[in-house]
């Protein structure tokens, strides 16, 4: 079990970077053919200013999540909140 | 281990108190927060005009969304104040905050009458909201977990998390009240504004029981003994012990409850409005039905959580979600699609109406009433304005659809949606309990606001949004209407990370001492 929960440390990892490259070449993508087309240019922008700053922190905290189990911290889970801080 | 999770034994009388005090002001924060979702509509109408509906709802949405995006942030301040000064008078102020601002937006002029600044300080008090939320739940989940005997934890916590269904319905109810009494149209116009002015009566109620109350016993104890914690951020997330224990906590448990909650509760009364084009009574008696009839169900998954464990109760919401939420929706959708009915021709009518302005333009108004042998109704309203100088750019014609259900429909999608609001209670019912044992009473509120309010705000939150925006993306020249269920891949997909993690990472026994 300890095996798998630090192999799938690389999928967290991975997880993460792609989802942060997903977002921008998206974004890249949808707010080109927005420009290009000249429809909804400030509402295609909203949205992907809104979603990207927010998402790519949490994103890295994934990957830091993944870097942890791969690093073997999440073998034994402390699951008393004394044995923590 | 000792036997209870506080130093005192609390008689169930005072503990009762205890959750009743906290879970009424933390209702009414419920209460505020979520009115201006449900009328986002009139809302961006009134102060967000735009040509374009879905822009004036995308902009609406977004700032609900712009609600719960800083959220985590009233997490971090509101938490640090909670985890230093006590739980006590952090959730007092993080409860006025959201009165005040709440009763504010309620008297705010429409852009007709002060133009930009209308719309900037709707946001900013929006702002306002997003943070005092951020900092309400940790202190109310915090205060009663910081009471609870130790084997009830989750069944006392549980009255804490019913708060938000409970505050959702509130809204519903004052919102259908208000404009059964002043009408629809006055409703649209000014009287949206009354549930908004109504909260100052409900947050002067709640202040009141709150003052009466003292101070957490754990937080009192370790206050006495010296050991409050002199910078709790640095400790929660600069400690890698309990940074380990956030990124658990956000990644394995809160992520995927947060988008089941708000699909279940949110996103299908969205689906049931725009996509479906449900009448907007309906749309809002159905949910009335289906959370009334799944809210106990709060307090039966969190006792099970105290017998069971949290993780089993959680992670078989999060799969049965992951699971049914294509079926119940194609389910749902079945009940708007005129492909799939049989029209009765004779009962149906057709108007027209031209009206014509002084400018020579002429309004044609076209009306088409369409009844099916289900019993449901579709009423077509299409507005072209014809421009009497051609030179002038065309008008884009306006189709509004409004569909009232029968009542085998009406009671067939209360069931469907009070099955996700089920799986929202198997999510959310143990999740206090889970997120307060998971860490140290010197900076509990701070270490557990913040990945909850990351997962409900920002991942959950955002479902509406995002689901809505998938859904508009899919609308092609070849295929107008889009595919309606392909905003669900975004709830499912966060669900199943968060449902591998769960399932790979956290452990099953619960925490019964929670003084440490």
């Amino acid at each position: 079990m300890n095996s798998l929960k630090r192999l799938s440390g690389f999928i967290w990892i991975a997880l993460g970077v792609a989802a942060v490259y997903m977002m921008a070449s998206q974004a890249g993508k949808e707010i080109s053919a927005a420009a290009a087309a000249n429809k909804a240019v400030l509402d295609t922008k909203m949205f992907w200013y809104i979603i990207i700053p927010i998402f790519a922190p949490i994103m890295a905290g994934l990957c830091l999540f993944g870097w942890y189990a791969w690093k073997g911290e999440y073998d034994v889970v402390a699951r008393d909140s004394e044995h923590l801080g | 281990m000792t036997s209870t999770s506080t130093s005192e034994p609390m008689e169930s009388k005072g503990l009762m108190k205890v959750i009743t005090a906290s879970s009424v002001g933390t209702l009414i924060e419920w209460y505020d927060f979520y009115i201006y979702g449900a009328m986002s509509v009139i809302i961006a109408k009134q102060f967000f005009p735009q040509d374009n509906p879905t822009a004036a709802f995308l902009a609406a949405l977004a700032t609900f969304a712009a609600g719960f995006v800083v959220r985590p942030f009233g997490a971090l301040v509101f938490g640090r104040i909670g985890d230093i000064i006590g739980r006590k008078y952090t959730f007092l102020l993080t409860l006025l905050l959201m009165g005040g601002s709440t009763f504010a937006i309620g008297l705010i002029p429409g852009y007709a009458s002060i133009g930009i600044w209308a719309p900037v300080l709707i946001l900013l008090l929006r702002f306002v909201q997003g943070l005092a939320l951020g900092g309400e739940y940790g202190g109310a989940a915090t205060y009663v977990a910081e009471h609870s005997p130790v084997g009830r934890r989750g069944y006392f916590t549980a009255y804490i998390q019913t708060t938000a269904t409970l505050g959702f319905f509130l809204s519903l109810g004052v919102i259908l009240t208000t404009r059964k009494s002043v009408g629809v149209e006055a409703f649209n116009d000014w009287g949206w504004r009354i549930p908004f002015i109504v909260s100052i009566f409900l947050i002067a109620v709640s202040v009141y029981i709150r003052l009466k109350m003292a101070e957490s016993p754990l937080f009192a104890k370790i206050k006495k003994e010296g050991k409050v914690s002199s910078n709790p951020l640095k400790e929660s997330f600069a400690n890698k012990r309990n940074l380990k224990m956030v990124l658990l906590a956000l990644f394995a448990a809160v992520m995927g409850q947060g988008v089941v909650w708000y699909t279940g509760q949110f996103y299908a009364q969205t689906f049931i409005e725009r996509t479906m084009s449900v009448e907007f009574e309906q749309v809002r008696y159905l949910l009335c039905f289906s959370i009334l009839a799944a809210t106990p169900f709060f307090l039966v998954f969190g006792a099970w959580s105290d017998k069971i464990g949290r993780k089993t109760i959680m992670l078989a919401g999060m799969l049965l979600a992951i699971l049914t939420y294509r079926p119940i929706y194609k389910m749902m959708y079945t009940y708007s699609d005129a492909k799939a009915k049989t029209e009765i021709t004779e009962s149906g009518s057709k108007g027209v109406a031209v009206a014509v302005a002084a400018n020579g333009d002429s309004t044609i108004t076209t009306t088409t009433v369409a009844v099916y042998t289900d019993g449901s109704t579709l009423k077509t309203v299409k507005k072209e304005v014809k421009l009497a100088d051609a030179s002038r750019p065309a008008v884009k014609p306006e189709t509004t659809k409004t569909l009232w259900l029968s009542s085998g429909g009406f009671w067939m999608i209360a069931f469907l949606v009070f099955i996700q609001i089920i799986y929202v209670t198997m999510v959310y019912g143990p999740i206090a309990a889970f997120l307060v044992e998971l860490f140290p009473t010197r900076i509990r509120y701070t270490s557990m606001s913040l990945p909850y309010h990351i997962g409900n705000g920002i991942f959950g939150g955002l479902t509406p949004f995002i689901a809505t925006r998938l859904f508009d993306a899919s609308k092609t020249t070849e295929n107008p209407g889009g595919d309606p269920y392909v905003g669900l891949w975004y709830p499912i997909l966060i669900a199943g990370v968060c449902f591998i993690i769960g399932l790979l990472y956290l452990p099953n026994k619960n925490d019964e001492d929670v003084s440490d």
